[in-house]
């Protein structure tokens, strides 16, 4: 479809995915815009172009992980059987197992003894098991944990489901603040001077503030964090050192940014939000996917004159003038009749031929000119079976409304798009058309693969 | 009726604009309603078109009757040094703590204190009275954070408890679990009729019972007209395309033949998601809940389609429930 004067430039999926120097690709954008099915897709699409790809899923709906065989959760890569390997490439698929990256992080980075008593404090348990931000700094832990392995040549990374779609980049400064704040350190002091006995050496500003913190938490509580902390303190340096070096990554040239949308108001309005916030974090851009798309193979026909003719058939003379025949069912030769209104036949499968059109006697003659040709017609109704619940009218003024419906929603999708790339013109984007339905398997997953890399002039076949 | 109603809803289907359409439904007739937004993005401003609302309950919408609906954007730090001045005359030692990172660590960090801080901002407005011991709200509205972190959202307080063995946080949290826990709370989940959140809103369902949290209905976003059944469809083919055309063209349309058929594979589309329609509305019913249907705005939600939506939902008595 066209659209209007700022016609965004085209992202080509497959260049991107065909380029090896790119060994990271992020989806990112707000909730329930198709991001782990986006990420799906493109390890699907890029394994059979000849990548080892691994996909990172944060929360993949349990269809869609069935469709890759990772039902299993169990933070493990495993490779998706019934890839085409044909051209050397492999995919392995995963889910993030927050806690359980969090629990191999503190066992790989510190002796058994103090793993263990990190692992079995209360207060660990309880942030290792999924509070808001756990899993932006573990989806970050993760990724470079797998770009480190340099196992596979591209990692498609999916986005936690985040209150802002933009916690992941600040899960890492947000960690080196905390990490490099004085109320760590405070927290730390008592256990580093020696446990409790350590209490009395602290000054009165700092027992008045950790008895502050007792008061409110509980001794239990604060002593639980102070033992956490301090147990984690020879880790904390490691963490940090690692999240900054996967902020880094995402900078690289070797990273490319996807943000997803719909052509939805508030999803468009994050991605906008979204492509900003990643200039400002000098990480790069490569474009916009649009999914659920919505388009028409009939968009000649605009939605105020189908609905002209929707009533014109259910209100006007023609529905009475025509249903009183309904019952008659004398079949007529169509051909014969009208060939303004036949046209060339179709053949079973619809396809109309152009050629023979009759359009083009008609353009320029006004609606009523056609309207009084055609009631002088005599019905001819075939009398198929089925017609007896509806009338070729009912029929048609129902494929009028719909296609009515559709041309507004294409109308709608194409205002916000617009209004997206007025903003942005500079973004590529590609639009992944509507399926009507969830994609359940690799079939489904290469469809929208297809539709991925054919970019925005992906318009359904059978256009008028 | 419940007069905590939690809205929660799989990302996209809407849950933000549900949960406004019901804020003002329940202030119908001279209610007060007080609508909290508890994930900072501003969307509460955004669907009323005022400006982004600051950490201060303000009246934004008037609901037939005379009713109000006010709006709060709950924010973890200021509720965190508002605890601190209100029960312990923390004013400065707040000022302290905040330099400290005391306070970055406790709403950003620490795990759970931030929802329980929203939680308990939020319940605290349940439950506070003016000076003739009448509620100040009738209803308090939440937009919550989405299905998959709802109960976890909700229940937080009784982890904290549980890390908080003793003292005021411990108590704290224990007296907002009651709130939740109890029939003065429905909890509402937003779906459309589309397969991953209708199983969301089933898991979802599953956790917040398991965590005995009261369940309040379903709401189905976005429900598109149904414009033409099935049954119809199927009769659209072979010779009928020929009458079709024909008739596209008496109706006034020019150049019929070719339009056909692209408008009979819209009709096909058109069915198939019919059909898939049918069967989420199955699965939903089957959760046996009270459910309450919203239809698609084709133009998007502004103030008048907010109001729409909102009698919509009082029509189907939505918010009359007290949570199962």
């Amino acid at each position: 479809m066209t659209l209007g004067p700022d016609v965004a430039p085209g992202l080509d999926t497959d260049a991107l995915l065909d380029d090896r120097d790119i060994r990271i690709v992020v989806c990112c954008g707000s909730g329930g815009v198709g991001k782990t099915t986006t990420a799906a897709a493109l390890g699907v699409r890029a394994a059979e172009r000849g990548r080892r790809a691994v996909v990172l899923t944060i929360d993949p709906a349990r269809r869609l992980a069935q469709s890759m065989g990772i039902d299993r959760l169990d933070n493990v890569p495993r490779r998706v059987e019934d890839i085409d390997g044909a051209n050397g490439g492999e995919l392995h698929a995963m889910m993030l197992d927050m806690k359980r990256t969090f629990d191999e992080t503190v066992e790989a980075h510190t002796d058994a003894a103090r793993a263990r008593a990190i692992l079995e404090n209360p207060f660990y348990q309880s942030l290792s098991a999924g509070f808001a931000g756990t899993q932006e700094y573990m989806a970050m832990e993760k990724l470079g944990q797998l770009r480190a392995r340099d196992e596979w040549d591209l990692i498609i990374v999916d986005t936690p489901p985040s209150r802002s779609a933009l916690d992941f980049l600040d899960a890492p400064k947000r960690l080196g603040s905390f990490l490099d704040g004085k109320f760590i350190r405070l927290l730390m002091a008592p256990a580093k001077i020696g446990g409790r006995a350590g209490m009395k050496f602290l000054n009165v500003g700092m027992s008045m503030m950790t008895g502050t913190l007792g008061k409110l938490l509980g001794g239990q509580f604060l002593q639980d964090v102070q033992t956490f902390v301090s147990a984690m303190d020879s880790m904390f340096g490691g963490f940090r050192t690692r999240a900054d070096a996967t902020y880094k990554l995402l900078q690289a040239p070797g990273t490319a940014f996807l943000v997803v949308a719909t052509p939805e108001r508030d999803a468009l309005r994050e991605a906008a939000y979204f492509v900003e916030r990643l200039a400002a974090e000098q990480m790069p851009l490569a474009g916009l996917v649009l999914n659920r798309v919505h388009d028409s193979g009939a968009s000649r026909l605009t939605a105020e004159r189908a609905l002209s003719a929707a009533e014109n058939l259910e209100e006007g003379g023609i529905v009475d003038h025509t249903t009183g025949k309904a019952g008659l069912s004398d079949p007529v030769d169509p051909a014969g009749v009208s060939p303004e209104a036949v046209g060339t036949p179709l053949p079973p499968d619809g396809r109309d031929t152009p050629t023979a059109s009759p359009d083009a006697n008609e353009t320029g003659h006004d609606q009523g000119e056609t309207e009084d040709r055609s009631q002088e017609e005599p019905d001819d109704e075939d009398a198929a079976p089925a017609s007896a619940a509806y009338s070729v009218e009912q029929l048609t003024a129902g494929l009028l409304r719909l296609h009515a419906e559709r041309m507004q929603v294409v109308a709608r999708e194409k205002r916000t798009r617009d209004c997206f790339t007025a903003l942005h013109p500079e973004v590529a984007v590609t639009e992944v058309a509507a399926l009507p339905g969830d994609v359940h398997d690799l079939t489904g997953l290469r469809a929208i693969g297809d539709r991925l890399a054919a970019g925005p002039a992906s318009a359904p076949a059978g256009a008028a | 009726m419940s007069r905590f109603q939690v809205v929660s809803g799989k990302g996209g289907t809407g849950k933000t604009t549900v949960a406004a359409a019901l804020a003002l439904a329940l202030a119908a007739e001279g209610k007060r309603t007080l609508l909290v937004e508890v994930e900072g993005r501003q969307g509460i401003a955004q669907l009323f078109e005022s400006e982004a609302l600051p950490y201060e309950e303000r009246r934004i919408a008037v609901a037939p009757g005379g009713g109000e609906v006010h709006a709060l954007a709950i924010d973890a730090e200021r509720a965190l040094l508002d605890y601190l001045q209100m029960f312990y005359k923390l004013g400065s030692a707040g000022r302290a703590l905040k330099k400290l990172g005391a306070i970055d660590f406790a709403t950003t960090i620490a795990p759970g204190v931030r929802d329980v801080l929203l939680t308990g901002k939020a319940c605290e407005a349940v439950r506070r009275k003016d000076k003739k011991g009448r509620f100040v709200y009738d209803h308090v509205v939440m937009d919550a954070p989405p299905t998959g972190r709802i109960t976890r959202f909700l229940n937080v307080n009784d982890e904290v408890a549980g890390l908080a063995r003793i003292g005021p946080i411990h108590n704290q949290a224990q007296a907002v679990m009651r709130v939740l826990k109890s029939p003065e709370t429905a909890v509402h989940l937003v779906t459309l009729l589309e397969e991953m959140p209708v199983q969301e809103t089933a898991d979802g369902i599953a956790e917040l019972r398991a965590a005995e949290l009261p369940v309040g209905r379903v709401i189905v976003n976005m429900v598109r007209p149904h414009l033409l059944d099935e049954e119809a469809l199927l009769t659209v083919s072979g010779a009928r395309r020929k009458e079709i055309a024909k008739t596209l063209t008496r109706a006034g349309v020019t150049g019929a033949a070719a339009l056909v058929r692209p408008l009979v594979e819209q009709a096909a589309q058109h069915a198939q998601r019919v059909s898939l329609e049918r069967e989420q509305r199955a699965v939903l019913a089957g959760l046996g809940l009270p459910t309450a249907e919203l239809p698609l705005l084709g133009d998007g939600v502004d103030l008048s389609a907010l109001h729409d939506l909102a009698a919509e939902l009082r029509k189907q008595g939505a918010g009359e429930e007290v949570g199962s």
